[in-house]
């Protein structure tokens, strides 16, 4: 049968799985809202401003691993996505963007609405189309797929031009595609594999490192197995919190920036680190020159290019995670060797030496909100099972610190490139793939209000999340390096004339609450799971204003030169 | 650091290029120069890109490369054996004594004179970079008007081949 481009992109998108897209009209998608307009399998959710929709579908391909799908006009439909865009190609999370572009004739000629959405989103794709004929569309939108949800994942975008959602061509959806310029390396080298197992075993002070890779191959268990046997400390990086539980003794906290004492130290002092799905951030590794100075690296990654980027490797392997580590597991179980006890044993007091530091620590009695108390009690409420969104500043650190993932694709933020503004779209499509569970976005007044018209989009799909805002009204971290490098002059970081957060709240017709003391804190969080568990909940917590993130490494420095409390 | 001569099998499609020359800037890698052009397949565009860095550099290069979708193959020339050339179009003044002079060193260098006038001659000469930077300076004295080089292309010797 003929169909329109427009049924085309619909059909295909049904073909794909998508059962919900988020999206956000205008003139050159009209033909394609024309077409989502008149079926049922495909639900459209309508957001306040395209940068939400990339965020919300961020979140909802980071909490499902199913691609998050997004549908924009031209201009600045497409200008306005771009930060999600970017957001989700840092964090390597599967999507795809669907554009409207001016129709053809007209490309090139400043037309109403124009810009080269393929050229401006260039360095922050995947990979992106232009559709010239409508005979590719149903192919591309597959190839769109098949790029987005394989190899290290990231966004793509189809650029299409408006002439072809009206063109009528024959619709048959393509099984299969091969691409012969793409072919995402899988299967980790057996050879490399067992060298690196080797290298494993001769470790007396083993430290395992894990990133957002391990999450992304949904690889936990496998983790999780591959540690125990080895009986070796892990840590997680920021966006590979969850992949081992929190709550097990072997973790040894999140690393890097705002790590913890004992992760860090570990990290440094370490004779062989086993990386895998981690990328080396600097964020991460702090100085690179006086990066664990004594280790043998062994480098589990899908992409080849992260492999020796910033630090060089002893035993790089190329795959994906969860295949290669597999395979570990398998040599591991197969022979009774393990690493040497001794060894391990006084490695392990070291580590309780430094953990004994209680690097976390904080002063619970100065009668003022503590934001780490907040994140704390809803912990508690929530059993550490709820999906936790996050901004950017200290509260995502705090979140990262003191929530306790013990599972993984709960804790969603934007890491690689610090996005004020993701967590309440992400929080919206983390609920709306999970309608039945617990979300929370802790957030502070600055990022809240960077998506705050979202709270319309929350009434309008009745997504239920609460809305945990840390309030020091300032925009702390920045607060926090003026504290520390620019001899406290706060420049433009005090948030003055900040809105009445429960007024506005209650003004887009949800609920709002203020808490103001440590006794409150509690019950206001019971309150917003409890008898306010459907309905969207502001929870704004007037916090101490001046808390400062612990620990941490100041530019420049090694992981074993954290400041501390 | 070390000179690199890349050689790449890309789709030939409208954005591919600028693929490969946005990595180049977003990443600050060196680009001396670049090449290309469709081949006997009008599928396929070969590319030859002439960089320089460090070894870990050039590494990350051709991973990056590889990384972008519309690269097929791709092969580092300078890893083994090959030939490398580049041609050059040069308009010099050619008035005088320096008429003979020209044409003797365009001989010398296997090169053509292409095109003349009574005041000038435009040269065309095929060779490696390092040949054509010669003629160049062999020419001191003589006032050159303008100079136009494709940038090297390069295949490797033997039977290496460099195909999908
Ligand atoms: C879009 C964007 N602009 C600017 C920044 C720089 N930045 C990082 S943290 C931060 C402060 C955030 O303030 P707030 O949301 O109140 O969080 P707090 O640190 O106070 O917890 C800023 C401005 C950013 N990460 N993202
Ligand atoms: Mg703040």
């Amino acid at each position: 049968m003929e169909l329109t481009g427009a049924e085309i992109v619909v059909q295909s998108l049904i073909e794909e799985g998508v059962e919900h897209l988020f999206g956000y009209p205008g003139g050159a998608v009209l033909h394609i809202y024309d077409a989502i307009h008149q079926q049922e399998q495909l639900q459209h959710i309508l957001v306040r401003h395209e940068q939400a929709a990339t965020h919300a579908a961020d979140g909802y391909a980071r909490s499902t691993g199913k691609p998050g799908v997004v549908l924009v006009t031209s201009g600045p439909g497409a200008t306005n996505a771009v930060t999600g865009i970017a957001t989700a190609y840092m964090d390597s999370i599967p999507m795809v963007v669907l554009t409207g572009q001016v129709p053809r004739p007209l490309i090139g000629n400043d037309a109403f609405q124009e810009v080269d959405s393929v050229g401006i989103t260039r360095p922050v794709v995947k990979h992106n189309f232009l559709v010239e004929d409508v005979k590719d569309l149903a192919t591309i939108i597959k190839k769109a797929f098949y790029v987005a949800t394989t190899g290290r994942p990231g966004p793509v975008v189809v650029d299409i031009p408006k002439d072809i959602t009206a063109h009528k061509t024959e619709f048959s959806y393509p099984r299969d595609i091969k691409i012969r310029s793409y072919h995402p390396t899988t299967k980790g080298h057996s050879g490399q594999i067992k060298k690196a197992y080797e290298l494993i075993l001769e470790a007396k002070k083993p430290m395992i490192y894990t990133g957002g890779g391990v999450i992304l191959s949904n690889a936990s268990e496998e983790l999780i197995k591959f540690t125990k046997l080895l009986g070796a400390p892990i840590t997680n990086t920021l966006m590979g919190l969850g992949a081992y539980p929190a709550n097990d003794k072997q973790f040894v906290g999140m690393l890097g920036m705002h790590g913890t004492y004992e992760a860090n130290m570990a990290m440094h002092n370490s004779d062989v680190l086993i990386a895998i799905g981690a990328r080396f951030d600097d964020r991460v590794t702090g100085n690179l020159e006086k990066f664990c100075p004594d280790a043998r690296i062994v480098h589990v990654d899908i992409d080849p290019a992260s492999i020796s980027k910033n630090v060089t490797v002893d035993v790089p392997i190329v795959g994906d995670v969860k295949g290669v580590v597999i395979e570990l597991n398998k040599l591991i179980e197969a022979s009774d060797q393990r690493l040497e006890a001794a060894a391990l044993s006084t490695w392990w007091q070291q580590i309780e030496e430094w953990r004994a530091q209680d690097c976390l620590k904080f002063n619970r009695d100065t009668g003022t909100i503590k934001p780490q108390f907040v994140v704390e009690q809803l912990h508690a409420v929530t059993e550490g099972n709820a999906f936790v969104t996050s901004d950017v500043g200290q509260h995502q650190m705090f979140a990262a610190q003191y929530y306790g993932f013990n599972k993984p694709r709960r804790w969603i933020n934007s890491g690689g490139l610090g996005t004020m503004g993701f967590g309440l779209p992400a929080a919206i499509g983390v609920q709306i793939a999970h309608p039945g569970e617990q979300v929370a976005c802790i957030t502070g007044e600055g990022s809240i209000q960077m998506c705050i018209q979202e709270l319309s989009t929350c009434l309008q799909y009745s997504t239920p999340v609460k809305i945990i805002n840390l309030n020091n009204g300032f925009l702390g971290m920045v607060r926090q390096w003026q504290e520390f490098f620019y001899d406290r002059r706060y420049a433009s970081s005090y948030v003055d004339a900040l809105p009445d957060f429960v007024a506005l709240a209650e003004a887009y017709g949800h609920i709002g609450i203020r808490i103001e003391k440590p006794e409150d804190v509690r019950q206001a969080i019971e309150d917003a799971f409890g008898k306010y568990k459907d309905r969207t909940v502001f929870l704004d917590f007037i916090i101490d204003k001046e808390e400062n993130v612990y620990p941490m490494i100041p530019a420049g420095a090694g992981l074993n030169e954290m400041i501390l409390v | 650091m070390n000179k690199h001569i890349i050689s790449l099998l890309l789709e030939n499609e409208s954005g591919a290029l600028s693929r490969v020359a946005g990595l180049f800037s977003a990443r600050a890698y060196n680009i001396e120069s670049l090449s290309v052009a469709p081949t006997d397949d009008a599928t396929l565009s070969r590319m030859t890109i002439v960089t320089s860095g460090t070894d870990q550099i050039v590494e990350q290069i051709q991973k990056q490369l590889n990384k972008l979708v519309d690269v097929v193959k791709l092969v580092d020339l300078t890893e083994s054996e090959h030939i490398a050339r580049e041609l050059m179009l040069a308009k010099v003044e050619a008035i005088g004594d320096a008429r003979d002079e020209v044409k003797r060193l365009v001989d010398i260098f296997n090169g053509k004179v292409v095109d003349v006038t009574d005041t000038t001659y435009t040269v065309e000469i095929t060779d490696t970079r390092e040949k054509l930077d010669s003629f160049i300076t062999s020419l001191s004295s003589i006032k050159i008007h303008e100079v136009v080089r494709s940038g090297a292309i390069g295949i490797s010797s033997g039977e290496n081949i460099l195909a999908v």
